[in-house]
């Protein structure tokens, strides 16, 4: 897994919370700045695609680990 | 910036849901949003959220064990189902509808209750949550009109 600056941890948390909390963590990022998102909740593969496509921020990874959904994702 | 516009016609706690996900989940995206809140959907704006579920009238909702019609109907069984569904929902991690609202404030979802309802039910606006507009059919028309997507739950 690539470097990134911050953290959220979303483990637990379902639709569309991931998203909500995601967004409200990258807010403070700079531009280029990477979030690394950790979710349980299996439509979050989905969600995130989506999200960053209709925001314009980058989708660098996306995996599952451990039963778990790891995305990491660059602030535009 | 893309516009959502949501009408809330609903007041029982399962359709509470639709408008706030869908709003929050929206303005996440870039998207401006309005509610217009009318009928018993105002019942989503009170301060204390008191709302129920019945399985009355609702054959589809998912039951841990199959209770005939005519026991749903019994004095408790309303206040029972809600119980259920409501832990039901916080062991699934579904968001807590109360900060699910918050959450649309914060991300300046517009909320606007509808003046007419309010006079007709003689509700007391006090019992509502702060940062509402009242207004009519109008001025719902005066957003939704300039919409991308516009919903009626």
């Amino acid at each position: 897994m690539g470097k990134f600056d911050q953290e959220f941890d979303g483990s637990g948390l379902n639709c569309p919370l991931p998203i909500l909390r995601a967004k409200k963590a990258l807010s403070p990022m700079a531009s280029g700045q990477v979030l690394h998102v950790i979710a349980t909740d299996p439509g979050s593969v989905k969600d995130f695609e989506s999200f960053c496509k209709q925001t314009g921020n980058h989708l660098l990874e996306s995996f599952e680990e451990g039963g778990k959904f790891h995305y990491l994702i660059k602030k535009a | 910036m893309k516009k959502l516009a949501i009408i809330a016609t609903k007041g029982t706690l399962d359709w509470a849901y639709p408008p706030f996900i869908l709003a929050s989940t929206a303005a996440a995206l870039g998207y401006e949003v309005q509610i217009f809140f009318t009928f018993y959907g105002l019942q989503l704006l009170r301060k204390e959220l008191n709302l129920k579920v019945s399985s009355l009238g609702n054959p589809a909702m998912p039951m841990p064990m199959p209770v005939p019609v005519l026991m749903q109907a019994l004095p408790g069984m309303e206040s029972f189902m809600t119980m259920m569904m409501k832990k039901t929902m916080k062991a699934k991690g579904v968001a807590e509808l109360g900060n699910l609202r918050e959450l649309c404030q914060e991300a300046d979802v517009k909320f606007i209750a509808c003046q007419m309802t309010v006079d007709l039910f003689e509700f007391d606006t006090k019992d509502f949550i702060s940062g509402i507009e009242y207004g009519g059919a109008a001025t719902f028309f005066e957003f939704a009109g300039e919409s991308d997507i516009c919903l009626y739950i």
